[in-house]
């Protein structure tokens, strides 16, 4: 992260995190909940009933006008021009030699307007990289990031919460992947079916200026059904859980969609050209050069980020992330293997702070919703 | 946040309460509160001696992996099991049933401990904890 001296940005709802007692922590250069109580107890709350989190850290860029869709499709891997108003797509851009520079959803939120989402720590990259490559398309490129707080309902509960806060809105028919404009306690809000979480759930895009209305609605809707505030440290092990990667971790420009198990985010047969596209389509025909997997440790301890993955004592890959599970009951891990460390032949470990900890290959993802 | 009057601290945000010249070590709330949910504990062992401001031991959270120090020197004459099965008795219960080891302290020539004499006093230690925000 880049070290500036500029002071953190805060969220229009910081206010309501002070309030709260949330353990605040710098990320991306903004000021975010890390945990309110107990991370482990928010995690559950999550998978059990819901949690809502402020997710107003994340860059939002509006790309509109008559060729946006067209001009989406040169900027990234994905079709955009093919998805229906009201719909979402989980995609990437990458650079010109296949090396991803972000993971992002788009929606389109009309026939002429999309709206990118990027990780907050990549906002301005990928603001750039979209205007500087649609130009020439009749489509205009906005750092939106500002016009926007981002609430985020999520858990089984989700759902039954937000539906009578939600007026005329039909949660019923917005399909996972989809969202529709409508009200939340009364404020516009762009009300999309996406997450990060590995549960159904919500994202409430709205003005900053409502942020702590619909925050405070929601909240108190929500906590008969169990519904709790829920930090950045949740998110992180709730994403790993359902096996999402996070750009930093699993993405970056030293790996492609295809060692992340994500090739199908590239679309070759979509219209016209679009950037990486030949380093990607040479990618696709080798093969990925590592593997991203998922790891149990035999441990209590934590297999963290960057720590070293062994295949029969030797070398063989990198941890990406690691956290507990709470619904495992164990430490998860995801990690990249070498070609030689792969396969079911290696006894695999990871050193942790000097001790090799048995690990075991487990399918990813870690954990799947059953409804 | 509780900061127990009858207990002495470290700036490393360990507590220290003697009895004779035992002297019982843990982390405070603060310190359980900064780190989340404690996953995993490692203590020295039983027997094993420790010097005053050098690490014998980690604790490890959800995000972070911090080191443990021992506040005293002196040798390791009891650690509490409990926290193997359990870890999150240290945010739970941070001053009781969170306890991390006992050291046994060696007498001046009164019997009194000896002690390093920078630990802290309640109240200097939530002046610490106040600035460090």
């Amino acid at each position: 992260m880049t070290s500036s001296a500029e002071p953190p940005r805060q969220t229009p709802l910081h206010a309501v995190h002070e309030r709260l007692g949330a353990t605040m922590t710098p990320f991306a250069g903004w000021q975010m909940p890390l945990r309110y109580a107990s991370e482990t107890a928010e995690h559950q709350a999550v998978r059990h009933a819901a949690g809502l989190f402020d997710l107003s850290h994340m860059g939002e860029i509006a790309v509109a006008g008559p060729e946006a869709g067209a001009a989406l499709d040169y900027a990234l891997v994905g079709n955009l021009s093919a998805l229906r108003p009201g719909r979402a797509r989980y995609t990437m851009i990458c650079a010109e030699d296949g090396g991803v520079l972000d993971d992002l959803v788009v929606y389109r939120l009309d026939e002429d307007e999309f709206l990118v989402i990027a990780n907050a720590s990549n906002t301005a990259v990928v603001f750039e990289s979209v205007r500087d490559r649609v130009a020439g398309h009749d489509a205009r490129v906005t750092d939106a990031t500002g016009d926007y707080a981002l609430v985020a309902i999520q858990g089984p509960e989700a759902a039954g919460i937000l539906a009578p806060l939600a007026g005329d809105l039909d949660l019923g028919a917005i399909r996972y992947y989809a969202g529709a404009f409508g009200a939340v306690a009364g404020r516009r809000a762009w009300v999309a079916r996406t997450g990060y979480t590995g549960e159904d759930g919500f994202e409430v895009f709205c003005r900053p200026e409502d942020a702590v209305h619909i925050w405070d609605a929601l909240a108190a809707a929500g906590a008969a059904a169990g519904l709790v505030p829920a930090g950045l440290a949740a998110r992180d092990t709730l994403r790993l859980e359902a096996g999402m990667p996070l750009y930093g971790n699993e993405l970056g420009p030293d790996v492609t969609p295809f060692e992340a198990g994500l090739g199908r985010v590239v679309k070759f047969d979509k219209p016209g050209e679009f950037v990486g596209r030949e380093a990607l389509a040479a990618r696709a025909a080798s093969g990925p050069i590592r593997r991203l997997v998922g790891l149990t440790v035999q441990s209590r301890r934590i297999a963290r980020h960057g720590y070293p993955v062994l295949a029969d004592g030797k070398p063989g890959g990198t941890v990406t992330s690691g956290a507990p599970s709470p619904t495992l009951g164990v430490p998860i891990a995801m990690a990249y293997l070498e070609p030689g460390a792969d396969g079911d032949n290696h006894v695999l470990a990871v050193g942790i702070r000097g001790a090799e900890v048995p690990v075991q290959l487990t399918d990813l993802p870690f954990y799947r919703r059953r409804h | 946040m509780s900061v127990p009057a009858d207990l002495r601290y470290t700036p490393e945000h360990e507590w220290v309460s003697i009895e004779g010249t035992t002297a019982s070590i843990g982390i405070t709330e603060y310190a359980a509160q900064q780190l989340g949910d404690v996953v995993y504990i490692s203590l020295p062992a039983a027997g094993a001696s420790v010097t005053a401001g050098e690490p014998c031991g980690e604790v490890e959270s959800v995000k972070s992996v911090s080191d443990l120090y021992s506040p005293v020197d002196g040798e390791v004459v009891e650690v509490n099991g409990e926290l193997e099965d359990d870890p999150s008795l240290v945010n739970a219960e941070p001053y009781t049933a969170g306890w991390m080891f006992r050291v046994r302290v060696a007498p001046d020539g009164n019997g009194d401990p000896v002690l390093p004499p920078d630990l802290l006093s309640a109240a200097e230690y939530e002046e610490l904890t106040k600035s460090a925000g």
